[in-house]
């Protein structure tokens, strides 16, 4: 890890110094120096003055990390680039610390069959941003009939989701999890997961937020917490069945924390996200029917944010996600019932966690990093310890800059952000994907 | 709950009044109530006034009384008929609404079938914005009409009883009477079966009960709301017979109210499913006089938004 390092700097070489490393094995002072795509050295910060390189980046007071890695984004490519395309997500990405997105496959048409996974992936090239595209677990997201899911793994697919609506079907969810279960080798080992959008339609038809004292209030049609908490039970009862891994999406509820820690308690595979909206809003927010606090699954009350905190900081959920929904002014001018769900994500998330949630440092960067890397498999290129030899996707945090929200200036094209105006600490000062400076000082260079 | 909005220039919500404003427009409403027994019911008061209305919902008596309010009023008044309108061509809400306004109008009175939207147009354009029924959340003139008519049948209603019977969940009469009856301090029971009452009742100042001849007795009003035909099928209740047997008023049941509890509906009845057509007949029966009043308090809404809005009282004097 000490490498010493040449003198003569390498061409396309790029030196972080003055920075607090921090990767899953801790946090040191060093000096990192990366070139062609790779960490070429770390180097501990009183040895620092050997380090050269042909551009050098100040990290003075800041924090180098693992690129941060989402598991939840939504691109809206094919098919809705009025409000979002693979480019600019990339590009929002990149200046939220990310250097990893899955990328979901609601969009129009799904991500259900090869073309698409490379049409996804096609864009994606030369972004600024690794972008991995999930594919539906069925076609068209209908919870019918299998997607062809060995040849999409072929491809490189990872995670399987029909996101935006959960797998109603316990048979067919059963049968996508056996079948999963054997596709590891296709992908040189990589595990394949499933990911689920837990709704019970069912008991949340007609709903546009939470179902409790504020809907009540506000003559909206609800959502149950139980919605979402009897298909966390049951594809807890088909991880244990299946013996297959389970991914819960954008978990809510306090009922939903309980029954992923006894399932973890129980050993079975399953893992959890919460998203940053969840764990720092709640359904009080829509008391003015403003659009942009509608949001699926919806906000939930303090409870709920209380119990999704502590499942964060307990280990019970293994990652933040953002679920970054853009949509456009025109589609989110609508009466409340008829407003798309979704808000944005990339460019607040890693502030509102260190802004909002009591833990350290290292621990949310576990969150966003090399936790959610390993549930996607994206880890053999991202959420990497900060080494010599490991690829060079990094980012660099400013922990204690504040900050003004302002949609005007994100990269996405929509605006759908609910943090407008709300004051943030820590913000990402550069991002490096593959070696090459993708943010420098808050400025995308792609 | 709409703190964002100048609830003083717009009606959203009973909640945007104060007690004193609701004294107000009842006393307004009888200055206007004079107006409409004349033999040519027409005062001046907002002339060179636009208001329009714009319904997304089907309306009969709500549109009618705000029209015939406006024109006793003297103002004019566009009707903005989504039917034929570019709503059927994709035209956005918000566009729409703002096309209206840069036509040049003073009000706009909002009914929609999503809870909230006359507070998001009231958002997007400097008009008064008068809520006309969004979807199940607030009705706020039909509770200003319903207070005005048991004002001028019982006086005070400061200890009064009211019993609002039925679908209290989809209603949107429910949860303004709910908040205006309350306001007047009368004490309100919410009287239905488990699935046609809210999940949720944290914050409401009412008592619940499932048994409708347990508070027949006790109760000075019994305020009866519209069954939707539809909800047996969405299993609400298990069928409309049943919810007629345990739920709806008849004879029997309106022969042991006290005597002068008024009985009343905020339209249209659903005659032999909560009402009997008999009890329709009944002398305290004030369903006519809610739909009459309505027009005088329309009329008091419009010219205390129109006029100076609820902050003053100078102009008043025109109403007479």
């Amino acid at each position: 890890m000490n490498t010493r390092l040449a003198v003569v700097p390498h061409s396309g070489t790029v030196a972080i110094k003055g920075a607090t490393v921090v990767d899953s094995n801790g946090s040191r002072q060093a000096d990192v120096l990366v070139g062609d795509g790779r960490i070429i050295a770390v180097q501990a910060a009183d040895d620092a003055a050997d380090l050269t390189a042909e551009r050098t980046l100040d990290a003075s007071g800041c924090v180098v990390a693992p690129g941060l890695v989402d598991l939840h984004v939504h691109l809206r490519q094919p098919g809705r680039e009025d409000a979002e395309t693979v480019e600019t997500g990339a590009r929002g990405a990149a200046l939220g610390g990310f250097t990893a997105v899955i990328a979901m496959p609601n969009t129009t048409p799904a991500i259900d069959s090869a073309a698409v996974v490379r049409e996804v992936q096609d864009l994606g090239a030369g972004t600024c941003c690794d972008v991995y595209p999930s594919a539906a677990i069925t076609l068209g997201r209908r919870g019918e009939e299998l997607a062809p899911m060995a040849e999409l793994v072929r491809l490189g697919v990872r995670m399987f989701t029909d996101d935006g609506a959960g797998v109603q079907s316990a048979m067919v969810m059963r049968r996508a999890l056996e079948y999963a279960s054997g596709l590891d080798h296709l992908n040189g080992g990589a595990a394949v997961v499933l990911a689920q959008h837990c709704e019970v339609e069912e008991l949340s038809v007609g709903g546009c937020m939470h179902e409790g004292e504020w809907s009540s209030r506000l003559g909206l049609g609800g959502q149950p917490a139980e919605a979402e908490e009897l298909m966390v039970m049951r594809d807890i009862a088909l991880a244990r069945l299946t013996g297959s891994r389970v991914h819960f999406q954008h978990l809510s509820t306090a009922g939903s924390v309980a029954m992923v820690r006894a399932a973890k308690q129980a050993g079975l595979p399953v893992t959890a996200e919460a998203t940053t909206h969840h764990f720092t809003l709640t359904d009080a927010c829509c008391a003015d029917y403003d659009t942009v606090f509608k949001v699926h699954p919806p906000l939930r009350p303090e409870a709920d944010v209380a119990a999704l905190r502590s499942g964060l900081a307990d280990g019970t959920i293994d990652a933040i996600a953002t679920d970054h929904a853009p949509h456009t002014s025109d589609d989110k001018d609508k009466p409340f019932d008829s407003a798309p769900p979704g808000m944005l994500g990339l460019e607040t998330a890693l502030a509102l966690a260190l802004t909002e949630l009591d833990l350290p440092i290292e621990q949310i960067l576990a969150l966003m990093s090399w936790q959610p890397a390993a549930i996607a498999g994206v880890d053999d290129r991202h959420g990497r310890p900060v080494a010599p030899g490991e690829p060079a996707n990094l980012c660099v945090i400013d922990p204690s800059a504040t900050w003004t929200v302002s949609g005007e200036e994100m990269a996405c094209p929509s605006r759908n952000t609910p943090y407008e105006g709300r004051q943030l600490k820590g913000r990402v000062r550069h991002t490096l994907l593959a070696s090459e400076p993708v943010v420098i000082n808050g400025e995308a260079q792609r | 709950m709409n703190s964002r909005h100048n609830a003083r220039r717009h009606l959203l919500s009973i909640s945007d009044l104060e007690t004193a404003d609701i004294e107000r427009i009842c006393d307004l409403t009888e200055s206007f109530a004079e107006v409409s027994r004349r033999r040519i019911p027409r005062v001046p008061a907002l002339r060179g006034r636009t208001v329009v209305w714009l319904f997304y919902e089907d309306s009969t008596r709500t549109r009618l009384s705000f029209e015939a309010a406006a024109k006793q009023l003297s103002a004019d008044t566009v009707n903005f008929s989504v039917g034929s309108s570019s709503v059927n061509k994709g035209e956005s809400l918000r566009d729409t609404v703002e096309a209206i306004e840069a036509m040049g109008i003073d009000a706009i009175v909002v009914r929609h079938s999503c809870a909230g939207v006359p507070h998001r147009v009231a958002d997007w354009i400097d008009a008064s914005v008068i809520n006309a029924g969004d979807g199940c959340h607030e009705h706020p003139t039909q509770a200003l009409l319903d207070l005005y008519t048991a004002r001028n049948r019982l006086g005070d209603l400061s200890g009064a009883s009211v019993a609002i019977v039925g679908d209290i969940a989809h209603s949107r009469v429910a949860r303004s009477d709910v908040l205006a009856f309350t306001a007047m301090g009368a004490e309100v029971t919410l009287v239905a079966p488990r699935p046609l009452l809210p999940l949720s009742l944290e914050g409401w100042p009412v008592k619940v009960s499932h048994n409708l001849d347990e508070v027949l007795g006790e109760i000075d009003i019994c305020y009866l709301l519209r069954m939707q035909l539809e909800r047996a099928a969405s299993l609400d209740v298990p069928s409309l017979r049943e919810f007629r047997a345990e739920y709806g008023l008849d004879s029997a049941r309106a022969n042991r109210l006290r005597d002068g509890a008024l009985i009343m509906h905020p339209g249209p009845m659903n005659r032999g499913v909560e009402i009997d057509g008999d009890v329709v007949e009944r002398p305290n029966t004030v369903i006519t006089e809610q739909v009459a009043n309505g027009v005088a308090v329309r009329m008091a809404v419009l010219f205390l938004l129109l006029g100076s809005g609820l902050d003053t009282s100078e102009n008043e004097s025109m109403a007479a």
